[in-house]
């Protein structure tokens, strides 16, 4: 096990290498300049090349690398050029909603997703089954952002239950966080409901082919017990893997999410960040993401054991 | 068994349907029979011929698709089919249990053993934690396994097959039911453990006065448990009697021609020929699997170690041995499936153990194999003959010489030539052996290696396979390699007999001499073991 972690920690050294070399290059090599930008409408070239130099920018494309990266290895990821602010600061400020974000959104997806489909797997056929499956087909076609100003016009607009945008830090009112957190949540976890739902459809189905479940009937043992007890248990690796996969993916959806929501997460300074070329903060964005990637691979691959004891590392 | 004492299973007149479009209408028809306290019942049939459809229709897990039409099952008198869900599940595991043919995969594999056990004492009793345990201990201890408390803790992983069908046997018996039915139980496993596994039933059966109702297909395993016998064909009774009775005065023709099938435990005597040109020799043959790791100690399995082994044209060596024991490991060398990772392979004058993939290729063609299941080793979505003139397409040969060669195998393994641009699945499961060898046979092999080729096979069908096997090897010279587990088989078709035990040749000698006078203690405890080995099955002429 411990050989294990120690491997795949060791693994991310790569990955981040080709992480960062690849992002690297590809802000530099297109179009658009940090420096134009900045500088604004009216600025000489004088003033261009002024900002450039001192942004570092007029070093060659391999010297402004180096000593990037060196700065990087030492913990520094440089200062944003837009907001004046370190990059560590800026993602510092924006972390809380994304996490607030993505967790509320997993908390829904998975307590929905995985009771709907144990009930489709089990009702095999019927009415509920095709319902919970037509459902999954409609979570995956419909746009993020499409589902969102839907729920926003019905319960912000039209309904006034709940706010429109914005978002208030847990630490100051709580109520007011959860509030704000219901419709960004519920619309980015629809696309995860239907997927998650769907596989553990699947997996439940195929588990309750087995010969232990039928051993467990032939127990006298009641539907509920054989359902939660023994099929959703061996049935969990995939349903593992696909919400592990989910996780990795809410952080593109959140993009779009805090967009519609107007949530000051990762996911918008992002945007902001593209918009205006800011390079250092785009490319450390970029490795955090990579990083927490990794790590949730991780932490699925090692929640495995807990759930089969036949899964040793 | 006195006759006085009241059945615990009787069943009249059960008829069960199968749903529409099926082969047949019902998988069961008319079937009546009664199971007393203490006495064994085997219900005995090929494949398909309902004796698991009645198991499940007494414990009430008939697929949704069967359904019992007519007829009662009375458990002690208490009429099972007009039962509610609820009742049943409440008889279950109290007045009925069931043990399952695959321990492996009938306990749920993320459970440990003692939990699945307590299940049942949960769902049925009000015992309390610590009541639970103790009786689960105790109950562990009465189907002899070691350490209780271990086991208690274990997951089915960590244990061996005999071990998982003991913590089966336990979680069937805990509550002393009157009835216990099992499905195949011993059919997955080695043959010691089958041994020890149906001396474990008929003890506690004897013990509790048990009625046991048990499937099997295998007469030996009749001959060596049941008290009554009653055969089975396409779900209809054919003939219903006292063990001793059915094996040595059958009525019925369909009876005669099943116990005439099985084969017979002394070899047949086929004089020694030593006389052919050697097809293949191993010298120290050895496979060994090694793991890696960063911390840990590697871990290291010799599947294989020095095997060395000969076999002449025209003849057949059999290699005997219980699960794990390298059979198939040897033959996966030697067919370079795997790569072996000590010794020499000659095939002929070439050695063929070492050689690079590309120089092996042209040698490729030359050793052949069939497997175990035929259901699963033909492509499903190609043809029969496109699968049988792949191979020699691939070295060379026109389609249409192929396709004439594979006409010609298809006449000579007795299927109708014109059924080569059929799949698989429209063939039975012997008539797929049949095209397998055919498959085999189109690339003209020197050797043949079968490898457990019998053993997914009922034994009328068996029987005909065997036959066909050995009338191929004698009209084309060739020399086989047979793999198996099942020491009736080998005795039958072996000239020379392997006997493998943890990778290594314990015994090697001409099949008369290892069956007649085997010297090793392992072949003997072997031998000992084979079920049925005092019953001669007699040859009835149908």
């Amino acid at each position: 096990m411990l050989d294990f972690i120690a491997r795949r920690l060791v693994a991310i050294i790569p990955v981040l290498t080709v992480v960062a070399i690849f992002v690297f290059l590809m802000l530099r090599l297109t179009p658009g300049d940090p420096a134009a930008i900045i500088a604004g409408d009216n600025a000489t070239s004088d003033q261009i090349d002024e900002i450039r130099r001192a942004l570092g920018l007029d070093e060659p494309i391999w010297t402004q690398f180096l000593i990037w990266i060196g700065k990087v290895l030492q913990g520094n990821f440089g200062e944003s050029f837009f907001f004046k602010k370190t990059v560590a600061e800026l993602i510092a400020q924006r972390v809380e909603p994304t996490l607030a974000l993505a967790v509320c959104t997993l908390i829904i997806a998975v307590i929905t997703a995985v009771p709907l489909g144990v009930l489709a797997a089990y009702r095999h056929g019927s009415l509920l089954d095709r319902c919970v499956m037509g459902f999954s087909v409609l979570g995956f076609s419909v746009p993020v952002f499409v589902i969102g100003y839907i729920l926003i016009y019905i319960f912000a607009i039209e309904l006034g239950w709940l706010p429109v945008q914005g978002y208030i830090r847990i630490g100051v009112n709580f109520w007011g966080f959860l509030e704000r957190m219901v419709l960004p949540s519920v619309t980015l976890a629809v696309i995860y409901v239907a997927l998650i739902a769907r596989i553990t459809r699947a997996s439940v189905l195929e588990v309750l082919n087995e010969d232990y479940i039928r051993t467990a009937r032939a127990k006298g043992l009641t539907n509920r017990v054989v359902l939660m007890r023994h099929a959703l248990r061996n049935a969990a690796v995939p349903i593992l893997t696909v919400i592990g996969i989910g996780i990795a993916l809410l952080i593109s959806g959140a993009v779009v999410t805090e967009s519609v929501y107007g949530l000051p997460g990762l996911g918008r300074l992002t945007v902001e960040a593209v918009l205006s070329r800011d390079f250092p903060t785009i490319q450390a964005v970029i490795l955090l993401f990579s990083v927490v990637y990794v790590l949730i691979n991780l932490v699925i691959d090692i929640s495995y054991t807990l759930f089969d004891p036949r899964i040793r590392y | 068994m006195s006759e006085a004492k009241k059945p615990v299973l009787e069943v009249r007149n059960l008829s069960v349907s199968l749903p529409a479009g099926a082969d047949r209408a019902h998988a069961v028809e008319n079937v009546s029979f009664t199971v007393s306290p203490g006495e064994i019942v085997c219900l005995v049939g090929e494949s398909g011929s309902g004796k698991s459809v009645i198991a499940f229709t007494v414990m009430g897990l008939l697929a949704k698709a069967l359904k019992p039409t007519s007829g009662e099952i009375l458990l002690e008198g208490e009429n099972i089919l007009a039962a509610d869900e609820s009742r049943l599940r409440e008889l279950r595991c109290t007045r009925m249990s069931m043990i399952f043919q695959e321990p492996m995969t009938a306990l749920n594999p993320v459970m440990t053993c003692g939990l699945q056990i307590d299940e049942v004492l949960e769902t049925h009793t009000k015992l309390d934690a610590a009541e639970r345990k103790a009786k689960i201990i105790a109950i562990l201890d009465r189907v002899k396994l070691p350490e209780p408390e271990r086991i208690y803790a274990s997951y089915p992983h960590q244990l061996s097959g005999g071990q998982r069908q003991r913590i089966m046997i336990a979680m069937a018996l805990v509550l002393d039911p009157v009835l216990l039915i099992a499905d195949e139980p011993t059919t997955a496993l080695d043959v010691t453990t089958q041994a020890e596994i149906l001396k474990l039933i008929a003890e506690l059966q004897a013990g509790e006065g048990t009625g046991v109702l048990f499937i099997t297909h295998d007469f030996g395993v009749v001959a060596e448990i049941a008290h009554r016998v009653a055969v089975l064909r396409w779900g209809e009774l054919v003939e219903l009697g006292p063990t001793e009775k059915i094996l040595s005065r059958p009525e019925h023709n369909y009876t005669k021609m099943l116990i005439s099938s099985v084969p017979s435990i002394h070899p047949a005597h086929r004089g020694v020929r030593r006389d052919g040109t050697t097809v293949l020799r191993t010298e120290k043959l050895g496979k060994t699997y090694s793991g890696n790791a960063f911390f840990q100690k590697a871990r290291v399995v010799k599947a294989a170690v020095d095997v060395d082994l000969d076999i002449r044209k025209g003849e057949t060596l059999g290699i005997v041995g219980e699960s794990g024991s390298g059979k198939s490991t040897v033959a996966r060398c030697i067919a370079r499936l795997i790569d072996p990772t000590e010794g020499k392979v000659f095939l002929g004058d070439t050695e063929i153990a070492t050689m690079s993939a590309s120089k092996l290729r042209p040698h490729r063609r030359r050793v052949q194999i069939v497997f175990q299941d035929p259901y699963r080793s033909m492509n499903p979505r190609i043809t029969v003959g496109d699968s049988i003139i792949e191979g020699p397409m691939n070295f060379g040969l026109k389609r249409d010489e192929a396709l004439a060669r594979a006409r010609n195998l298809m006449e000579t393994v007795r299927l109708d030539p014109n059924s080569l641009d059929r799949y698989p699945h429209q063939f039975s499961g012997g008539q797929r052996q049949r095209i397998c060898i055919a498959r085999a046979l189109a690339m003209e092999p020197e050797l043949l290696i079968a490898d457990e080729a019998v053993s997914a096979l009922d034994v009328s069908v068996q029987k005909q396979v065997l036959e066909l096997l050995d009338e191929i090897r004698v009209r084309l010279n060739l020399a086989v390699l047979f793999i198996t587990h099942d020491l009736r088989v080998a005795a039958q078709i072996c000239d020379y007999v392997a006997v493998m035990s943890k990778g290594r040749i314990v015994e090697y000698g001409s099949a008369e001499q290892v069956f007649g006078a085997p010297r090793d203690d392992y072949t003997k405890a072997l031998f000992a073991a084979a079920p049925g080995r005092n019953w001669e099955f007699g040859k009835f002429a149908a």
